[in-house]
């Protein structure tokens, strides 16, 4: 293993986080906490409570969920992005380095820094809202299984782009209207019975489902189910970066 | 003596369906410096590229110590430094930190030491905490040339390391370069221009159109360009160089009317005196006489135009 590669790659990919604080980490918590006012507070006060726990708390799984997976595709994509595009890949394609510490280094970066705003907005709920966490490791687990699948999905997607509007598609176009559609902000069981079924090809549902029972021990599907979805979903990603790299896909001529 | 990199039949062909190289096969000695000269899209970038592991090869193979560049690319990779012969860096970096960063992307540990010793080599200690979008374009290439020095690689490579460069700065090149070659660096560097090849390097291969030309000793090159010709018009046309003439080795034209002479101006005698002599015995006439001398340009452009 080229530790020092890997070092000096998720160091130079951290360092870039904190050039760009106030985007990178500030825009998340404030969007995050502005989703607060407006649902938790605003429709809360009409809700009350979903299955039994306030709406305030109910939603908060949901919008880490949401921060978390935009926040690592779009760090693990441009990370990977802007390398190819300035031509600065020159020096990671020859270095003595094999496809997993080059993934190791960048994947690595962006799925702490989306941790680091998950924890960030779970203190900034903390004080909106009264939040307790039935299964603390269950909690930890799919925030770690999330941000490094979804970093690996961004990550994917900085290698396919060929141009910004390319890098910006998957996340605007796909992955928000996924986690709205998810249950992020109600419960499966409030939609009418035929929305159910289609809710249930949303693979963010699962996420969100067994993310949200890690706090509530309430779901809308088995954990075990969501927990299989997840690490299917992150050995899919895991096997197409692997062939990325083995067939030199649109970084090595 | 083991070569330090052996490249054998390598070629490429892009996905656009362009040969850019084609069954290249190339020795380079430890040690020396050798300089690659062809025309803009010859294809000595894309064989740079290849040896280094940025492009993979249509066919062929590079072993670089005796190592397959492929399978055992940790080894072959670790040993090489590469400047690129675009400008090609990152913008909000600072000088210092992207010299570490290309020092731990080959797997060594950080030695601060070392470091700034290349800085300083290169002149750009002043500039460590620059971000590199700050810099001038010269100063770009020293800081690429630093970034490739910062692991000590054993093998450089430099694509075009003069272009956009002063001649003050070129100097400072060069002599970085012998320095380098002195500690026992081998170094393998582009360039369209034969002055510099003729310069600084040992050897030196004739890139065209993919194809190898021709790689051969700075000297035996120079030999070629020492030679120079004396061409004899005759007032009549003969149909064979006569007999008495014969150790002079000349060449006849096809149209029967021109002989040409080729002599080393190094030598002490030409021999000029004693074929003008034997000329006047045979009772040739003569017309005009003139000379002429094959440059390295010229037997440059009479290789390229050949293929
Ligand atoms: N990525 C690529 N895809 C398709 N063709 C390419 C690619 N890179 C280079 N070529 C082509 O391959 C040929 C050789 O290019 P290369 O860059 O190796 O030339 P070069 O000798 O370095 O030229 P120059 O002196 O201009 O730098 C050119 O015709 C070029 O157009
Ligand atoms: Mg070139």
């Amino acid at each position: 293993m080229n530790w020092h590669a890997i070092k000096v790659i998720y160091k130079f990919e951290m360092l870039r986080t904190w050039n760009t604080l106030l985007q990178s980490i500030a825009s998340p918590v404030i969007s995050t906490s502005l989703y607060f006012v407006v649902f938790g507070a605003a429709i809360g006060s009409r809700i009350e409570s979903v299955e039994g726990i306030s709406y305030g708390a109910f939603i908060v799984p949901g919008l880490m969920m949401l921060s978390l997976l935009t926040q690592s595709i779009s760090n693990a994509s441009f990370g990977i992005y802007f390398p190819k595009f300035t031509g600065t890949i020159y020096e990671i394609l020859s270095a003595p380095m094999s496809f997993v510490e080059v993934v190791i280094g960048y994947v690595g970066a962006a799925a702490t820094k989306s941790l680091i705003i998950g924890f960030i907005i779970l203190a900034t709920a903390g004080l909106f809202v009264d939040l307790q966490i039935a299964h603390p490791i269950w909690m930890l687990s799919f925030l770690i299984l999330t941000c490094i699948t979804f970093a690996l999905f961004g990550f994917i997607i900085g290698i396919w782009a060929d141009n910004f509007e390319k890098l910006q598609l998957i996340p605007l176009l796909v992955i928000t209207p996924l986690v709205f559609l998810g249950g992020s902000f109600y419960s499966v069981s409030m939609l009418p019975p035929a929305w159910q079924t289609v809710t249930l090809f949303n693979p963010v549902l699962y996420l969100i489902s067994g993310f949200r029972w890690s706090f509530f021990e309430v779901a809308d599907v088995s954990v075990g189910l969501s927990l299989s979805m997840i690490l299917l979903f992150l050995a899919i990603c895991l096997g197409i970066v692997w062939w990325m790299f083995k067939t030199g896909y649109k970084i090595r001529q | 003596m083991q070569p330090i990199v052996s490249v054998s039949n390598l070629s490429k062909r892009y996905a656009s369906g362009h040969q850019a190289l084609d069954s290249v096969s190339l020795d380079i000695d430890k040690g020396e410096i050798l300089a690659l000269l062809g025309p803009n899209g010859a294809g000595k970038t894309t064989l740079i590229s290849i040896i280094c592991g940025i492009v993979t090869p249509t066919t062929g193979s590079v072993k670089v110590n005796g190592h397959d560049n492929a399978s055992e690319y940790r080894k072959t990779r670790k040993m090489i430094g590469l400047v690129p012969q675009e400008l090609t860096l990152g913008a909000f970096d600072t000088v210092w930190n992207t010299l570490c960063f290309s020092r731990g992307l080959h797997g060594h540990p950080p030695d601060p030491a070392h470091i700034e010793k290349t800085l300083r080599q290169l002149s750009l200690w002043e500039k460590r905490d620059s971000t590199l979008m700050t810099l001038s374009g010269g100063m770009k290439r020293r800081v690429l040339i630093g970034k490739a020095l910062s692991h000590q690689p054993a093998i450089l490579f430099l694509d075009e390391p003069t272009a956009g460069v002063d001649v003050e700065l070129r100097k400072e090149m060069w002599a970085l370069v012998n320095e380098l070659r002195e500690s026992g660096v081998t170094i393998i560097l582009t360039t369209h221009y034969i002055e510099e090849a003729e310069e600084i390097a040992d050897r030196i291969g004739v890139i065209s159109d993919g194809r190898l030309l021709l790689v051969e000793e700075k000297s035996a090159l120079m030999e070629k360009m020492g030679n120079k010709r004396l061409t004899i018009d005759l007032r009549q046309a003969i149909t064979e160089v006569p007999p008495a003439l014969a150790e002079y080795d000349l060449q006849l034209s096809d149209t029967g009317d021109q002989l040409t002479y080729t002599y080393d101006t190094r030598r002490e005698r030409t021999g000029i005196t004693a074929l003008l002599q034997a000329l006047n015995d045979t009772g040739l006439s003569l017309r005009d006489i003139n000379t002429s001398q094959s440059s390295l340009e010229e037997i440059f452009v009479n290789l390229v135009s050949d293929s």
